[in-house]
């Protein structure tokens, strides 16, 4: 973790950044005299963690805090410890340390601001799945699950019981209908310009008529869908 | 009269003599330079000021190892936020004997 510190006081800039050096996880980038320093900083330079006195010549650590835009994990560093209560009204504080800072003390705080890292990490992650979801589907052929990407797909046609789905590479067969799909596809990608037929609208080669030409797939286009087919078109 | 003591800085500095030296270094420049400006506050009867340079004065106090005088300190500085210099006497006490401690180091 990327950290800097802020204090008036050299030497608690002094001790704090010791403890770092001592603390394999963490990489001391700045120390910051005051506040203004601090916000110049950040502006140009993001930071996961931030070592922050409260009492501060004319901006304490609490106004820092409000002023900075998505603030970065805080410890709270101070001689008084009657911040305390304060301090919890703020989600981006870790822990609070009263000086002097032991080494023990400190490595309980950097044990406290991981566990936070790994929480905001770990819904981050569920985050990419749940976007990369909305990017792909999967059908079943087989008892295979085959992934296809939303952007891949060009037409759907609605053949009977089955589904055929044609992507840039391969044709796929489903035993699905076209409501299902369609109510699985973007809609701000796809639309159904026939009753038998959903298409790519961003595939669209060319449009005639009552027609819609993707990839060498003539696709007829009903009277009812049209309208909204061409809302959908950057016509000059 | 409480005394202080380097405990603080010997634990923190283990053997790295050179953060030692390093804090010693940054005490003997600091301690007098807050004494000062904390000096200059009284003078100028400016007791909001005067507070904030006890409150950052007792980090100091606490690094030597001087409990009671941070109590004092601690007390101190509430009064003068109250606009009270009892223990004005007191403290400047403990600022003496931690200079004195500071310059023989």
């Amino acid at each position: 973790m990327n950290c800097i510190v802020i204090d008036d006081e050299e030497m608690a800039r002094a001790i704090i950044g010791q403890m770092v050096e001592n603390t394999p996880q963490l990489t001391l980038v700045q120390e910051c005299s005051n506040a203004m320093q601090a916000i110049k900083y950040l502006n140009q330079h993001p930071v996961d963690l931030i070592f922050l006195d409260i009492h501060m010549p004319d901006f304490t650590g609490f106004d820092f805090i409000q002023t900075i835009k998505n603030p970065p994990k805080v410890i709270l560093v101070t001689s008084d410890k009657n911040f305390a209560i304060e301090a919890f009204e703020y989600e981006c504080i870790v822990d609070y340390l009263v000086k002097p800072i032991t080494e023990d003390r400190f490595q309980k705080a950097i044990q406290k601001a991981n566990a936070k890292q790994l929480t905001v990490a770990s819904t981050s992650a569920n985050k990419t799945v749940a976007e990369d979801n909305a990017n792909e589907f999967y059908i079943n052929i087989d008892r295979r699950l085959i992934k296809i990407e939303f952007a891949a797909v060009n037409i759907v046609e609605a053949k009977g019981d089955y589904i055929h789905i044609k992507t840039e590479g391969k044709n796929y067969v489903v035993h699905s209908t076209v409501k299902k799909i369609e109510d699985k596809l973007p809609k701000d990608l796809f639309l159904k310009v026939h009753r038998s037929f959903i298409i790519n609208t961003k595939k669209i080669i060319d449009i005639e008529d009552n027609s819609v030409l993707i990839g060498k797939d003539v696709i007829p286009v009903s009277r009812a869908n049209r309208p909204e087919l061409m809302k959908r078109l950057n016509l000059l | 009269m409480e005394q202080p003591n380097n405990h603080y800085i010997e634990q923190l500095s283990g053997d790295n003599a050179e953060f030692k030296a390093k804090m010693i270094a940054i005490l003997k420049k600091e301690l007098p330079e807050e004494i000062a400006l904390y000096q200059n506050q009284m003078h100028h009867n400016d007791w909001a000021k005067a507070a904030a340079s006890v409150h950052k004065l007792k980090h100091k106090i606490s690094l030597l190892g001087l409990d009671k005088s941070y109590y004092i300190a601690e007390q101190f500085e509430i009064q003068l936020k109250d606009n009270s210099t009892v223990l004005q006497s007191d403290f400047e006490t403990i600022l003496n004997v931690m200079q004195q401690f500071v310059q023989e180091l």
